[in-house]
């Protein structure tokens, strides 16, 4: 049996503490990372990051980008949507295809 | 193209030409399965960027919600009512196959006591507070949160899926590449180089020959001297 945790600054993130995930609010970046390496040890299967946290620990985040578990998912905090995880995504077109062929409108 | 550095024999070039089927064979099959992937990936990733839309715009609605309600409440009564979670969520991993990838598919079971059928009890009812003490603008950020739970999960699981499909293909289009630019140019180039090469030594062989036999005939007939 696997948890779900979520990083992020506390204001946006006490509302998932209801409905069953297991928070780690964090002021800075290198604090959420340590808790990350801490939650991909322990028998964490997803972890959600805010952008607005995840947008300065990138390189820590690619670290679990090939392993299966954990998978490790942008979300938009309180601030609004930084286009991050889209910008992910496109990534990954981009790795695969080698040219974006989904965004090329956006 | 370089060639490979290889004695020009026949045995050598019997070899080589093995190899160049192999490689053929297995280009063919890397080139399918890399197709392949691309099309399973193409669909992941519509469908992840749909996801990916709907849930940031019900994960803003929440937190707006949720920012009203922080407005009107006092932290430390904020942090009691959602202090004491009534639901948890129990993750199940289990992996899938995608064309050779192991890929996770996530399910989940939320358990919710169930409050009686003598208060009402619905499946509305995942609020870990009483309802008095706390604004109605919190219930409807929960409320959003948690529609959002499923469609979060399966991002994770598209999202995830996609970036190894991702890791998978990039690995299969280098090979490839690697066979179809470089070693089926180089194996083919080795055996031409073979073959020119036995062809050029069997010339060498003719005429020399043909010399021999010359010398051989002069030195009976005496052609020189009769003239």
């Amino acid at each position: 049996m696997h948890r779900i945790g979520v990083i992020g600054d506390q204001d946006s993130i006490l509302g998932f503490k209801a409905i069953g995930m297991s928070v780690f609010p964090v002021e800075d970046s290198s604090q959420a990372e340590m808790i990350l390496e801490r939650l991909a040890r322990e028998n964490y299967a997803v972890v959600y990051i805010t952008e607005q946290i995840a947008k300065d620990m990138e390189q820590a985040i690619d670290r679990y980008k090939d392993s299966m578990t954990p998978a490790v998912i942008l979300i938009p905090s309180n601030q609004g949507s930084l286009g991050i995880g889209m910008r992910n995504l496109k990534k990954s077109v981009e790795r695969a295809i080698g040219a974006d062929i989904l965004f090329r409108d956006a | 193209m370089e060639i490979l550095n290889v004695n020009p024999t026949r045995m050598e070039m019997a070899k080589l030409k093995k190899r160049l089927a192999v490689a053929r064979r297995g280009h063919k099959l890397l080139k399918d399965k890399r197709d392949e992937l691309m099309k399973i990936f193409l669909e992941v990733v519509r469908r992840n960027k749909e996801l990916r839309e709907k849930v940031e715009r019900l994960l803003t609605q929440a937190h707006q919600s949720f920012l009203v309600a922080r407005a009107v409440m006092s932290v430390p009564v904020m942090e009691e009512a959602l202090m004491f979670p009534k639901q948890t969520v129990e993750l199940n991993v289990a992996t899938a196959n995608l064309m050779s990838v192991t890929v996770p598919k996530f399910s989940y079971a939320t358990s919710v006591p169930r409050s009686d059928e003598s208060d009402g009890g619905g499946d509305w009812d995942i609020f870990p507070y009483g309802l008095a003490t706390t604004s109605s603008d919190l219930d409807a950020s929960m409320q959003l949160l948690a529609s959002a739970l499923p469609l979060m999960l399966e991002l994770a699981e598209s999202e995830k899926t996609a970036q190894l499909l991702a890791q998978e293909i990039e690995r299969t289009r280098r090979r490839v590449n690697a066979l179809e630019h470089v070693l089926i140019p180089q194996l083919t180039e080795t055996i031409r180089y073979i073959t020119m090469k036995l062809e050029e030594n069997e010339r060498g062989n003719i005429t020399r020959l043909m010399k021999v036999k010359d010398m051989m005939l002069e030195q009976t007939y005496r052609y020189r001297d009769r003239m």
